[in-house]
């Protein structure tokens, strides 16, 4: 190869963009060749001048910084934002972790006394003497429970309505002894169960802190309240509507 | 979640372009050859290159985004509109350089930095920028095409012209500097 066609190449090769094997070789040339070696430093020399002159402008750390400040979301407003959000979340954080812990619990012991009362209805059901007292006249099943539980209780007048006391008996509840009524509306039994709310308390049973209201757990509807000392609970496989209507008679009792 | 995300790309693309500050305002400079007008191309490139950060692929030349970035800001400007009007490529036809009187050598020997930055300043802004990317920015062949969005024969064509254009400046400053001696 010629001078010449290597001189095409010179710019390539001081810009190091010739291939390895042809700078090898150009290399070899430019060794041997002082007209080349004189163009290639030449060449070299202005990449050089260039460079250092090129470098020519600083700018202004005014600009620097307001161009860094343009790019980076500003610190303090991040961590104001980060303050102002975290605080409220955190604290909804605590109340909803101990709120769900809480209900959790709640759920769970409301559940446990919901089953276990929904077993005291089913089992004295199955039992081959649901009642202890049979009667359907309220005062004669009243006064069948004086001396064997530690209070006494209303029962309402129903006539004119669809229920029909059917007898009760003595039932226990955490320790705690109750009256266990069974009424029945349309061939179905409603067991209403009659405890002293203070007895739950003492027996710092779950029981004693379940909200009143009505609910329906195992398919069966209950209803529960506190009157007077004594908390009632309504069980009945029958409708929600049955369930208050009952409630209602033995909350207007007299 | 949109929120994070964001945040995470404005700081990496902060950590990608500050490194690159000095470089894109000395190449702003020379190219709008005004400090008032270079100092806003940068600001624009910036903000351009943020809002247009998250269509950067990753993995692609990053230096190059930004320069062709600047420059296309550059070209868009009333100055740029000016400057580049007289771009007409030539081909690759003159890749073998013309005889000079004066070898490269002794020219630069005679030709101090003043006198290669008054002869970058004249040249051209397309052989000025090619110049500033290959040996100022030290961009490879590729890098500079990537930039200018050219092929690189067109890249090679172009750095001869641009060479010999500011030789021959260059010479005109030292033989006119001589003869007014």
């Amino acid at each position: 190869m010629g001078c010449e066609q290597w001189r095409g190449k010179l710019d390539a090769y001081v810009d190091g963009e010739l291939d390895l094997a042809e700078a090898r070789v150009l290399a070899e040339h430019v060794r041997t060749c002082s007209a080349c070696a004189a163009d290639a430093l030449g060449r070299v020399q202005m990449k050089r001048a260039v460079q250092v002159a090129g470098k020519r402008y600083t700018a202004s750390t005014e600009l620097r910084d307001r161009i860094s400040k343009s790019l980076t979301p500003k610190p303090r407003r991040r961590v104001w934002h980060w303050q102002i959000l975290a605080a409220p979340a955190l604290v909804l954080l605590i109340i909803s972790v101990a709120t769900n812990f809480y209900m959790g619990r709640e759920g769970a012991r409301r559940q446990r006394v919901y089953s276990e009362l929904a077993d005291l209805h089913v089992a004295a059901l199955a039992s081959a003497a649901p009642v202890d007292v049979i009667s359907t006249d309220r005062h004669t099943v009243k006064p069948w429970f004086q001396g064997k539980i530690p209070f006494t209780f209303n029962l309402p007048e129903l006539q004119g309505s669809e229920f029909t006391l059917l007898g009760g008996r003595v039932t226990y509840f955490a320790q705690t002894p109750g009256a266990h009524l069974i009424y029945q509306v349309r061939k179905h039994e409603i067991s209403v169960f009659i405890f002293q709310d203070r007895a739950f308390e003492d027996h710092g049973e779950a029981a004693a802190s379940l909200p009143s209201g009505t609910e329906h757990a195992l398919s069966f509807n209950m209803e529960n309240w506190t009157q007077d000392g004594l908390r009632y609970f309504v069980v009945g496989d029958v409708g929600a509507g049955d369930i208050q209507a009952l409630s209602k008679l033995l909350q207007d009792a007299r | 979640m949109k929120a994070p995300e964001k945040l995470v790309s404005a700081a990496t693309f902060e950590e990608l372009a500050m490194p690159l500050f000095d470089q894109l305002y000395n190449f702003a400079r020379w190219l709008t050859q005004d400090t008032a007008e270079a100092e806003d191309l940068v600001q624009e490139t910036y903000t351009k290159a943020l809002r247009g950060f998250s269509s950067f692929q990753a993995g692609t030349n990053f230096r190059a985004w930004m320069y062709r970035i600047l420059r296309n800001s550059f070209l868009s400007s009333r100055t740029g509109l000016k400057t580049m009007v007289a771009i007409d490529e030539e081909g690759e036809e003159n890749l073998v350089p013309a005889e000079s009187t004066t070898p490269e050598s002794i020219l630069i020997e005679q030709a101090d930095r003043a006198m290669v930055q008054r002869a970058l300043a004249e040249l051209p802004v397309p052989s000025r920028e090619i110049l500033l990317l290959c040996e100022v920015e030290e961009m490879s062949y590729q890098e500079i095409a990537e930039t200018l969005v050219i092929p690189i024969g067109t890249v090679m064509s172009r750095l001869f012209r641009a060479r010999k254009g500011l030789r021959d400046l260059l010479r005109k400053q030292v033989e006119g500097g001589r003869d007014g001696v």
